[in-house]
Protein backbone atom coordinates (compact mmCIF):
# COMPACT_ATOMS: atom_id res chain seq x y z
CA UNK A 1 0.00 0.00 0.00
CA UNK A 2 1.36 3.59 -0.82
CA UNK A 3 2.74 5.91 2.16
CA UNK A 4 1.23 8.87 2.10
CA UNK A 5 3.60 11.91 3.16
CA UNK A 6 1.85 13.83 6.43
CA UNK A 7 3.27 16.67 8.10
CA UNK A 8 2.66 18.75 11.52
CA UNK A 9 3.83 20.74 14.34
CA UNK A 10 5.06 18.90 16.96
CA UNK A 11 5.70 20.73 19.88
CA UNK A 12 6.36 23.68 18.29
CA UNK A 13 8.64 22.31 15.85
CA UNK A 14 7.53 21.26 11.93
CA UNK A 15 8.00 17.16 11.67
CA UNK A 16 7.34 15.12 8.20
CA UNK A 17 6.96 11.74 7.38
CA UNK A 18 5.36 8.98 5.77
CA UNK A 19 2.52 6.78 7.24
CA UNK A 20 -0.04 4.38 5.75
CA UNK A 21 -3.25 5.55 5.45
CA UNK A 22 -4.57 3.48 8.54
CA UNK A 23 -2.31 4.73 10.66
CA UNK A 24 -2.86 5.82 14.11
CA UNK A 25 -1.40 9.03 15.35
CA UNK A 26 0.40 7.34 18.69
CA UNK A 27 2.16 4.66 16.44
CA UNK A 28 3.11 7.68 14.15
CA UNK A 29 4.42 9.78 17.27
CA UNK A 30 6.72 6.36 18.59
CA UNK A 31 8.05 4.53 15.50
CA UNK A 32 7.80 7.19 12.98
CA UNK A 33 9.33 10.37 14.83
CA UNK A 34 10.84 8.81 17.87
CA UNK A 35 8.34 10.52 20.05
CA UNK A 36 7.78 8.30 23.23
CA UNK A 37 5.98 11.09 25.54
CA UNK A 38 3.06 9.44 24.76
CA UNK A 39 2.30 6.18 25.62
CA UNK A 40 0.66 2.96 24.26
CA UNK A 41 -1.76 1.20 27.04
CA UNK A 42 -4.30 -0.46 26.07
CA UNK A 43 -4.59 0.71 22.08
CA UNK A 44 -8.94 1.56 22.16
CA UNK A 45 -9.33 4.65 23.77
CA UNK A 46 -10.43 3.36 27.16
CA UNK A 47 -7.13 4.00 29.53
CA UNK A 48 -5.84 7.93 28.70
CA UNK A 49 -2.49 7.42 28.51
CA UNK A 50 -1.26 8.56 25.04
CA UNK A 51 -3.67 11.65 25.44
CA UNK A 52 -2.09 14.72 23.34
CA UNK A 53 -3.50 17.83 22.24
CA UNK A 54 -4.13 19.03 18.77
CA UNK A 55 -4.78 22.12 18.38
CA UNK A 56 -5.01 22.92 22.16
CA UNK A 57 -7.46 19.98 22.59
CA UNK A 58 -6.98 17.07 24.18
CA UNK A 59 -7.30 13.58 21.95
CA UNK A 60 -6.65 10.37 22.17
CA UNK A 61 -3.48 9.46 19.47
CA UNK A 62 -4.67 6.29 19.82
CA UNK A 63 -7.62 6.66 18.17
CA UNK A 64 -6.83 9.39 15.44
CA UNK A 65 -5.54 8.88 12.32
CA UNK A 66 -2.11 10.77 11.30
CA UNK A 67 -3.51 12.24 8.13
CA UNK A 68 -5.92 13.57 10.12
CA UNK A 69 -3.12 15.63 12.06
CA UNK A 70 -1.86 17.40 8.73
CA UNK A 71 -0.94 21.05 9.18
CA UNK A 72 -2.15 21.26 13.03
CA UNK A 73 0.07 21.57 16.13
CA UNK A 74 0.40 18.24 17.98
CA UNK A 75 1.89 18.90 21.57
CA UNK A 76 2.87 15.84 23.77
CA UNK A 77 4.39 15.95 27.31
CA UNK A 78 7.63 16.19 25.66
CA UNK A 79 6.87 19.69 25.03
CA UNK A 80 5.51 20.67 28.42
CA UNK A 81 8.52 22.24 29.85
CA UNK A 82 10.44 25.56 28.87
CA UNK A 83 13.99 24.39 28.74
CA UNK A 84 15.20 23.73 32.25
CA UNK A 85 11.74 25.53 33.99
CA UNK A 86 9.40 22.89 34.43
CA UNK A 87 5.35 23.61 33.27
CA UNK A 88 3.81 24.49 36.66
CA UNK A 89 1.38 21.36 36.29
CA UNK A 90 4.83 19.12 36.29
CA UNK A 91 6.29 20.98 39.40
CA UNK A 92 2.84 20.46 40.91
CA UNK A 93 2.66 16.50 40.30
CA UNK A 94 5.95 16.56 41.74
CA UNK A 95 5.35 18.59 44.83
CA UNK A 96 2.16 16.46 45.89
CA UNK A 97 3.39 12.84 45.14
CA UNK A 98 1.20 12.89 42.10
CA UNK A 99 2.81 10.00 40.27
CA UNK A 100 4.48 6.62 41.59
CA UNK A 101 5.18 4.48 38.38
CA UNK A 102 4.44 7.06 36.75
CA UNK A 103 3.30 5.39 33.28
CA UNK A 104 -0.15 7.14 33.40
CA UNK A 105 1.61 10.51 33.51
CA UNK A 106 2.28 11.29 30.19
CA UNK A 107 -1.32 11.08 29.86
CA UNK A 108 -2.75 13.14 33.11
CA UNK A 109 -0.14 15.70 32.59
CA UNK A 110 -1.91 16.70 29.16
CA UNK A 111 -5.18 15.89 30.43
CA UNK A 112 -4.69 17.97 33.15
CA UNK A 113 -3.07 21.27 30.76
CA UNK A 114 -6.07 21.17 28.55
CA UNK A 115 -8.42 21.31 31.34
CA UNK A 116 -6.64 24.44 33.12
CA UNK A 117 -6.19 26.02 29.47
CA UNK A 118 -10.30 26.02 29.20
CA UNK A 119 -10.71 26.64 32.85
CA UNK A 120 -8.29 27.89 34.79
CA UNK A 121 -10.03 28.09 38.21
CA UNK A 122 -11.53 24.46 38.21
CA UNK A 123 -13.60 23.06 41.44
CA UNK A 124 -12.31 19.64 42.57
CA UNK A 125 -15.76 17.90 40.93
CA UNK A 126 -14.37 19.61 37.52
CA UNK A 127 -11.12 18.38 37.95
CA UNK A 128 -12.42 14.75 38.45
CA UNK A 129 -14.41 15.19 35.15
CA UNK A 130 -11.15 16.43 33.49
CA UNK A 131 -9.08 13.83 34.20
CA UNK A 132 -12.22 10.82 34.11
CA UNK A 133 -10.58 9.17 31.02
CA UNK A 134 -7.46 8.50 32.29
CA UNK A 135 -6.39 5.01 34.64
CA UNK A 136 -4.16 5.54 37.35
CA UNK A 137 -3.24 1.98 39.06
CA UNK A 138 -0.90 3.36 41.45
CA UNK A 139 -2.04 7.11 43.33
CA UNK A 140 -5.78 6.19 43.81
CA UNK A 141 -6.14 9.52 42.35
CA UNK A 142 -6.10 11.54 45.37
CA UNK A 143 -2.40 13.22 45.21
CA UNK A 144 -3.25 13.84 41.01
CA UNK A 145 -6.42 16.30 42.14
CA UNK A 146 -4.44 17.75 44.70
CA UNK A 147 -1.92 18.69 42.40
CA UNK A 148 -3.96 19.94 39.92
CA UNK A 149 -6.02 21.79 41.85
CA UNK A 150 -2.96 23.04 43.14
CA UNK A 151 -1.22 23.87 40.37
CA UNK A 152 -4.85 25.75 39.45
CA UNK A 153 -4.21 28.11 42.25
CA UNK A 154 -0.33 29.15 41.82
CA UNK A 155 -1.16 29.83 37.78
CA UNK A 156 -1.65 33.44 38.74
CA UNK A 157 0.85 33.90 40.76
CA UNK A 158 3.71 32.49 38.47
CA UNK A 159 2.09 34.40 35.53
CA UNK A 160 2.67 37.44 37.17
CA UNK B 1 -36.74 0.78 49.38
CA UNK B 2 -33.74 2.43 50.90
CA UNK B 3 -30.39 3.01 51.52
CA UNK B 4 -28.33 1.67 54.67
CA UNK B 5 -25.50 2.75 55.78
CA UNK B 6 -23.13 0.18 57.50
CA UNK B 7 -19.24 0.08 59.05
CA UNK B 8 -17.01 -2.54 59.83
CA UNK B 9 -13.34 -3.01 60.58
CA UNK B 10 -10.65 -5.40 59.91
CA UNK B 11 -7.00 -5.65 61.75
CA UNK B 12 -3.80 -7.39 60.07
CA UNK B 13 -1.01 -8.95 61.19
CA UNK B 14 1.27 -8.48 57.30
CA UNK B 15 4.52 -10.86 57.23
CA UNK B 16 7.25 -8.63 55.66
CA UNK B 17 9.01 -10.69 53.34
CA UNK B 18 9.09 -14.72 52.37
CA UNK B 19 10.59 -17.80 52.87
CA UNK B 20 10.88 -20.60 50.45
CA UNK B 21 14.08 -21.12 49.88
CA UNK B 22 15.70 -18.82 52.26
CA UNK B 23 15.38 -14.62 51.74
CA UNK B 24 18.40 -13.46 50.43
CA UNK B 25 19.27 -9.71 49.30
CA UNK B 26 22.64 -8.20 48.01
CA UNK B 27 23.99 -4.23 47.74
CA UNK B 28 27.37 -3.44 46.44
CA UNK B 29 28.46 0.06 46.90
CA UNK B 30 31.52 1.96 45.60
CA UNK B 31 32.75 5.52 45.00
CA UNK B 32 33.53 7.35 42.01
CA UNK B 33 36.53 9.75 41.81
CA UNK B 34 34.10 12.53 42.34
CA UNK B 35 33.17 11.55 45.59
CA UNK B 36 30.20 10.18 44.86
CA UNK B 37 28.72 6.81 45.43
CA UNK B 38 27.07 4.25 43.45
CA UNK B 39 24.60 1.58 45.05
CA UNK B 40 23.87 -1.40 42.56
CA UNK B 41 20.54 -3.73 43.11
CA UNK B 42 18.94 -6.06 41.37
CA UNK B 43 15.65 -5.30 43.00
CA UNK B 44 13.84 -2.76 40.96
CA UNK B 45 11.77 0.39 41.88
CA UNK B 46 8.09 -0.10 40.73
CA UNK B 47 7.35 3.13 41.45
CA UNK B 48 6.68 2.42 45.49
CA UNK B 49 9.98 4.58 46.48
CA UNK B 50 12.52 1.92 47.03
CA UNK B 51 15.23 3.54 44.94
CA UNK B 52 14.72 6.57 47.13
CA UNK B 53 14.44 5.01 50.79
CA UNK B 54 17.84 2.67 49.68
CA UNK B 55 19.35 5.71 48.59
CA UNK B 56 18.40 7.71 52.39
CA UNK B 57 19.66 3.99 54.16
CA UNK B 58 23.17 3.88 52.34
CA UNK B 59 23.45 8.24 52.76
CA UNK B 60 23.01 7.78 56.71
CA UNK B 61 25.41 4.98 57.01
CA UNK B 62 28.05 6.41 54.76
CA UNK B 63 27.50 9.72 56.44
CA UNK B 64 27.89 11.94 53.03
CA UNK B 65 24.60 13.75 51.71
CA UNK B 66 21.62 11.87 50.20
CA UNK B 67 21.98 14.18 47.02
CA UNK B 68 25.35 12.21 46.72
CA UNK B 69 24.40 8.85 46.48
CA UNK B 70 22.96 7.22 43.43
CA UNK B 71 21.00 3.99 43.32
CA UNK B 72 21.64 1.57 39.97
CA UNK B 73 18.69 -1.28 39.64
CA UNK B 74 18.96 -1.04 36.03
CA UNK B 75 20.10 -5.25 35.36
CA UNK B 76 20.15 -8.42 37.09
CA UNK B 77 22.50 -10.10 35.08
CA UNK B 78 25.06 -7.78 36.31
CA UNK B 79 24.19 -6.68 39.15
CA UNK B 80 24.62 -8.43 42.68
CA UNK B 81 21.20 -11.28 43.36
CA UNK B 82 18.29 -10.28 45.00
CA UNK B 83 15.27 -12.20 45.01
CA UNK B 84 12.99 -9.23 44.07
CA UNK B 85 10.73 -6.99 44.66
CA UNK B 86 7.82 -8.49 46.22
CA UNK B 87 6.23 -9.54 49.47
CA UNK B 88 6.88 -6.07 50.69
CA UNK B 89 9.88 -7.06 51.30
CA UNK B 90 11.79 -3.95 49.60
CA UNK B 91 12.45 -1.62 52.47
CA UNK B 92 13.71 -4.48 55.14
CA UNK B 93 15.71 -6.96 52.79
CA UNK B 94 17.37 -4.07 50.76
CA UNK B 95 17.70 -1.68 53.17
CA UNK B 96 19.41 -4.23 55.50
CA UNK B 97 21.40 -5.39 52.68
CA UNK B 98 22.23 -1.38 51.78
CA UNK B 99 23.62 -0.75 55.35
CA UNK B 100 26.04 -3.89 55.46
CA UNK B 101 27.12 -2.63 52.20
CA UNK B 102 27.42 1.11 53.47
CA UNK B 103 29.34 -0.09 56.83
CA UNK B 104 31.75 -1.69 54.85
CA UNK B 105 32.57 1.15 52.20
CA UNK B 106 32.44 3.37 54.79
CA UNK B 107 35.52 1.77 56.72
CA UNK B 108 37.85 1.72 53.55
CA UNK B 109 36.73 5.33 53.41
CA UNK B 110 37.32 6.54 56.80
CA UNK B 111 40.93 4.37 56.52
CA UNK B 112 42.05 6.25 53.15
CA UNK B 113 40.69 10.06 54.49
CA UNK B 114 43.17 8.62 57.76
CA UNK B 115 45.85 8.11 55.40
CA UNK B 116 45.88 11.11 54.00
CA UNK B 117 45.42 13.15 57.47
CA UNK B 118 47.84 11.53 59.15
CA UNK B 119 45.55 10.26 61.88
CA UNK B 120 44.07 7.05 63.13
CA UNK B 121 40.90 6.05 61.59
CA UNK B 122 39.02 5.12 64.74
CA UNK B 123 39.22 8.76 65.31
CA UNK B 124 37.56 10.22 62.25
CA UNK B 125 33.75 11.30 62.01
CA UNK B 126 31.71 12.67 59.29
CA UNK B 127 29.52 15.49 59.16
CA UNK B 128 27.31 14.20 56.94
CA UNK B 129 27.81 17.20 54.66
CA UNK B 130 30.77 15.74 52.63
CA UNK B 131 33.16 16.49 54.64
CA UNK B 132 35.48 13.89 57.22
CA UNK B 133 36.96 15.41 60.09
CA UNK B 134 38.98 14.66 63.28
CA UNK B 135 36.57 13.74 66.55
CA UNK B 136 36.66 17.30 68.38
CA UNK B 137 38.61 19.07 66.10
CA UNK B 138 36.78 20.15 63.27
CA UNK B 139 39.91 21.93 61.73
CA UNK B 140 41.82 18.57 60.73
CA UNK B 141 39.24 17.88 58.19
CA UNK B 142 39.54 16.40 54.40
CA UNK B 143 36.27 16.35 52.10
CA UNK B 144 35.04 13.06 50.65
CA UNK B 145 35.63 13.98 47.17
CA UNK B 146 38.92 14.65 48.32
CA UNK B 147 39.44 11.30 50.24
CA UNK B 148 38.05 9.65 46.69
CA UNK B 149 40.71 11.44 44.75
CA UNK B 150 43.32 10.14 47.05
CA UNK B 151 42.39 6.51 47.00
CA UNK B 152 41.68 6.43 43.26
CA UNK B 153 44.91 8.38 42.14
CA UNK B 154 47.18 7.60 45.06
CA UNK B 155 46.42 5.22 47.45
CA UNK B 156 45.45 2.84 44.93
CA UNK B 157 41.95 2.02 47.02
CA UNK B 158 38.29 0.86 46.06
CA UNK B 159 36.13 2.52 48.17
CA UNK B 160 33.70 -0.03 48.58
CA UNK B 161 31.23 -2.16 49.98
CA UNK B 162 30.01 -5.83 49.90
CA UNK B 163 26.45 -6.35 51.44
CA UNK B 164 24.18 -9.21 51.97
CA UNK B 165 21.12 -9.79 54.31
CA UNK B 166 20.05 -13.02 54.10
CA UNK B 167 16.83 -14.75 55.70
CA UNK B 168 18.01 -18.58 56.28
CA UNK B 169 15.36 -21.10 55.27
CA UNK B 170 13.35 -22.36 57.85
CA UNK B 171 12.82 -25.71 58.11
CA UNK B 172 9.41 -27.56 58.38
CA UNK B 173 9.85 -29.43 61.89
CA UNK B 174 8.86 -32.60 60.95
CA UNK B 175 6.73 -33.74 64.67
CA UNK B 176 4.87 -30.32 64.78
CA UNK B 177 5.01 -29.02 61.22
CA UNK B 178 6.08 -25.58 62.71
CA UNK B 179 8.24 -23.07 60.66
CA UNK B 180 8.77 -19.49 61.36
CA UNK B 181 8.78 -18.06 57.75
CA UNK B 182 8.70 -14.68 59.11
CA UNK B 183 11.01 -12.31 60.81
CA UNK B 184 8.84 -8.57 60.56
CA UNK B 185 5.30 -7.92 61.46
CA UNK B 186 3.49 -4.98 60.43
CA UNK B 187 0.43 -4.11 61.65
CA UNK B 188 -3.07 -1.93 60.59
CA UNK B 189 -6.41 -1.58 61.74
CA UNK B 190 -8.97 -0.15 59.01
CA UNK B 191 -12.70 1.06 59.08
CA UNK B 192 -15.01 1.17 56.37
CA UNK B 193 -17.93 3.16 56.18
CA UNK B 194 -20.62 2.35 53.47
CA UNK B 195 -24.22 2.63 52.02
CA UNK B 196 -25.90 0.14 50.41
CA UNK B 197 -28.92 0.65 48.37
CA UNK B 198 -31.17 -2.34 48.72
CA UNK B 199 -32.98 -1.92 45.37
CA UNK B 200 -30.03 -1.73 42.96
CA UNK B 201 -27.55 -3.55 45.47
CA UNK B 202 -25.01 -0.65 44.74
CA UNK B 203 -22.48 -0.24 47.19
CA UNK B 204 -20.67 3.27 47.77
CA UNK B 205 -17.78 3.92 49.99
CA UNK B 206 -18.17 6.99 52.00
CA UNK B 207 -14.50 6.79 54.14
CA UNK B 208 -11.57 5.11 55.24
CA UNK B 209 -10.14 5.67 58.34
CA UNK B 210 -6.71 3.65 59.36
CA UNK B 211 -3.84 3.25 61.49
CA UNK B 212 -0.76 1.37 60.65
CA UNK B 213 2.20 0.50 62.26
CA UNK B 214 4.99 -0.54 60.18
CA UNK B 215 8.30 0.23 62.17
CA UNK B 216 9.27 3.84 61.39
CA UNK B 217 8.19 5.08 58.42
CA UNK B 218 11.66 5.81 56.42
CA UNK B 219 10.01 8.01 54.01
CA UNK B 220 7.02 9.50 55.52
CA UNK B 221 5.41 11.40 51.93
CA UNK B 222 5.62 7.89 50.31
CA UNK B 223 4.69 6.04 53.11
CA UNK B 224 1.49 7.82 52.48
CA UNK B 225 1.22 7.80 49.30
CA UNK B 226 1.37 3.89 49.30
CA UNK B 227 -1.42 3.90 51.89
CA UNK B 228 -3.51 6.80 49.91
CA UNK B 229 -2.79 4.40 46.57
CA UNK B 230 -2.91 0.86 48.19
CA UNK B 231 -6.57 1.99 49.62
CA UNK B 232 -7.93 2.74 46.25
CA UNK B 233 -6.21 -1.14 45.01
CA UNK B 234 -8.36 -2.65 48.36
CA UNK B 235 -11.06 -0.41 47.14
CA UNK B 236 -10.78 -1.89 43.79
CA UNK B 237 -10.56 -5.55 44.58
CA UNK B 238 -13.80 -5.29 47.11
CA UNK B 239 -16.47 -3.70 45.00
CA UNK B 240 -15.28 -3.89 41.18
CA UNK B 241 -12.46 -5.69 39.51
CA UNK B 242 -11.89 -9.49 38.84
CA UNK B 243 -10.67 -11.49 36.15
CA UNK B 244 -13.13 -13.98 36.42
CA UNK B 245 -16.26 -13.20 37.65
CA UNK B 246 -17.74 -16.55 37.78
CA UNK B 247 -14.71 -18.52 38.58
CA UNK B 248 -14.35 -21.49 37.79
CA UNK B 249 -16.58 -20.61 34.57
CA UNK B 250 -14.60 -18.41 32.61
CA UNK B 251 -17.35 -17.29 30.64
CA UNK B 252 -18.05 -13.73 30.68
CA UNK B 253 -14.22 -12.28 31.30
CA UNK B 254 -13.76 -8.80 30.99
CA UNK B 255 -11.48 -8.27 27.57
CA UNK B 256 -10.77 -4.42 27.93
CA UNK B 257 -11.18 -1.87 30.07
CA UNK B 258 -14.74 -1.22 29.06
CA UNK B 259 -15.59 -4.54 30.83
CA UNK B 260 -12.42 -4.97 33.62
CA UNK B 261 -14.25 -2.02 36.10
CA UNK B 262 -11.95 0.00 38.35
CA UNK B 263 -12.95 2.72 40.59
CA UNK B 264 -12.15 6.15 39.08
CA UNK B 265 -11.16 9.32 40.33
CA UNK B 266 -15.27 10.24 40.87
CA UNK B 267 -15.35 7.11 42.86
CA UNK B 268 -12.84 7.37 45.25
CA UNK B 269 -13.46 7.64 49.39
CA UNK B 270 -12.21 9.98 51.98
CA UNK B 271 -9.25 8.62 53.64
CA UNK B 272 -7.64 9.30 56.71
CA UNK B 273 -4.43 7.22 57.63
CA UNK B 274 -2.91 7.53 61.16
CA UNK B 275 0.86 5.84 61.16
CA UNK B 276 2.02 4.36 64.07
CA UNK B 277 5.87 4.48 64.26
CA UNK B 278 7.50 1.50 66.33
CA UNK B 279 10.59 0.80 64.93
CA UNK B 280 11.66 -2.56 64.19
CA UNK B 281 14.60 -4.44 65.93
CA UNK B 282 16.05 -5.99 62.91
CA UNK B 283 14.75 -3.26 60.22
CA UNK B 284 17.02 -0.75 58.77
CA UNK B 285 16.75 2.22 60.83
CA UNK B 286 13.57 0.48 62.42
CA UNK B 287 11.79 0.22 58.78
CA UNK B 288 9.72 -2.78 58.05
CA UNK B 289 7.49 -0.89 55.28
CA UNK B 290 4.33 -0.90 53.90
CA UNK B 291 3.95 -2.53 50.49
CA UNK B 292 0.91 -5.03 50.44
CA UNK B 293 -0.51 -4.43 53.28
CA UNK B 294 -2.43 -0.95 51.86
CA UNK B 295 -4.72 -2.84 50.45
CA UNK B 296 -5.44 -6.08 51.82
CA UNK B 297 -7.69 -4.88 54.93
CA UNK B 298 -9.82 -2.76 53.09
CA UNK B 299 -11.25 -5.91 51.44
CA UNK B 300 -12.44 -7.66 54.62
CA UNK B 301 -13.48 -4.11 56.42
CA UNK B 302 -16.02 -3.44 53.28
CA UNK B 303 -17.70 -7.06 53.47
CA UNK B 304 -18.16 -6.59 57.20
CA UNK B 305 -19.72 -2.84 56.51
CA UNK B 306 -21.84 -4.48 53.88
CA UNK B 307 -22.72 -7.01 56.22
CA UNK B 308 -23.32 -4.12 58.93
CA UNK B 309 -25.69 -1.98 56.90
CA UNK B 310 -28.33 -5.08 55.55
CA UNK B 311 -27.15 -8.26 56.81
CA UNK B 312 -25.84 -9.41 53.91
CA UNK B 313 -22.70 -11.78 54.19
CA UNK B 314 -20.72 -11.85 50.36
CA UNK B 315 -17.53 -14.09 50.96
CA UNK B 316 -16.79 -14.43 47.07
CA UNK B 317 -14.88 -10.90 45.66
CA UNK B 318 -15.94 -8.60 44.61
CA UNK B 319 -18.75 -7.52 46.17
CA UNK B 320 -20.88 -6.71 43.05
CA UNK B 321 -24.56 -5.38 42.99
CA UNK B 322 -25.30 -8.56 41.94
CA UNK B 323 -24.17 -10.58 44.79
CA UNK B 324 -25.77 -8.09 47.12
CA UNK B 325 -29.24 -8.48 45.56
CA UNK B 326 -29.02 -12.12 45.55
CA UNK B 327 -28.18 -11.88 49.22
CA UNK B 328 -30.72 -9.79 50.42
CA UNK B 329 -33.55 -11.74 47.96
CA UNK B 330 -32.69 -15.13 50.54
CA UNK B 331 -32.41 -13.34 53.35
CA UNK B 332 -35.99 -11.62 52.96
CA UNK B 333 -34.70 -8.24 52.80
CA UNK B 334 -32.28 -6.03 54.41
CA UNK B 335 -31.71 -6.73 57.81
CA UNK B 336 -29.49 -3.68 59.54
CA UNK B 337 -27.28 -5.18 62.07
CA UNK B 338 -26.57 -3.38 65.16
CA UNK B 339 -23.74 -0.54 65.12
CA UNK B 340 -21.29 0.46 67.73
CA UNK B 341 -19.90 3.28 67.92
CA UNK B 342 -21.29 6.50 66.48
Amino acid sequence: MAKSPVQFRLNGSDRATFVDPGDNLLVTLRRGLNEFGPKYGCGQGACGVCTVLIDGEPHLSCLTLAVACEGRHVETVSGMADGPNLHPLQNAFMDNFAAQCGFCTPGMLMAARALLERNPNPTREEVIEGIAGNICRCTGYEPIITAILAAAGNRGQRQA
Amino acid sequence: MARHKGRGMASINYPIGMNLGGDPSQALIHSNPDGKFTVALSAIDLGQGMKQVTRQVAAETLGVPVEDVYVDTADSDTGPHDMGSFASRGTHRMGNAVIAAAREARGVLLEAAAEELEVNAADLVTDGRGNIHVRGAPSRSITVRATAQAAQFKQGKTIAGRGIFLIPLSAVDAETGEMNPNTAFAHACLVADVEVDDETGEVALLGITSSYELGRALNPKMVEQQLVGGAWMGQSHALYETPEPYYPNPEHGPRDFNEYLMPGPGDIAPYSVTILERPAPDGPFGGKGPGEMCANPVLPAVANAVFNAVGVRVDELPITPEKVLRGLRANGGAKPQARRGN
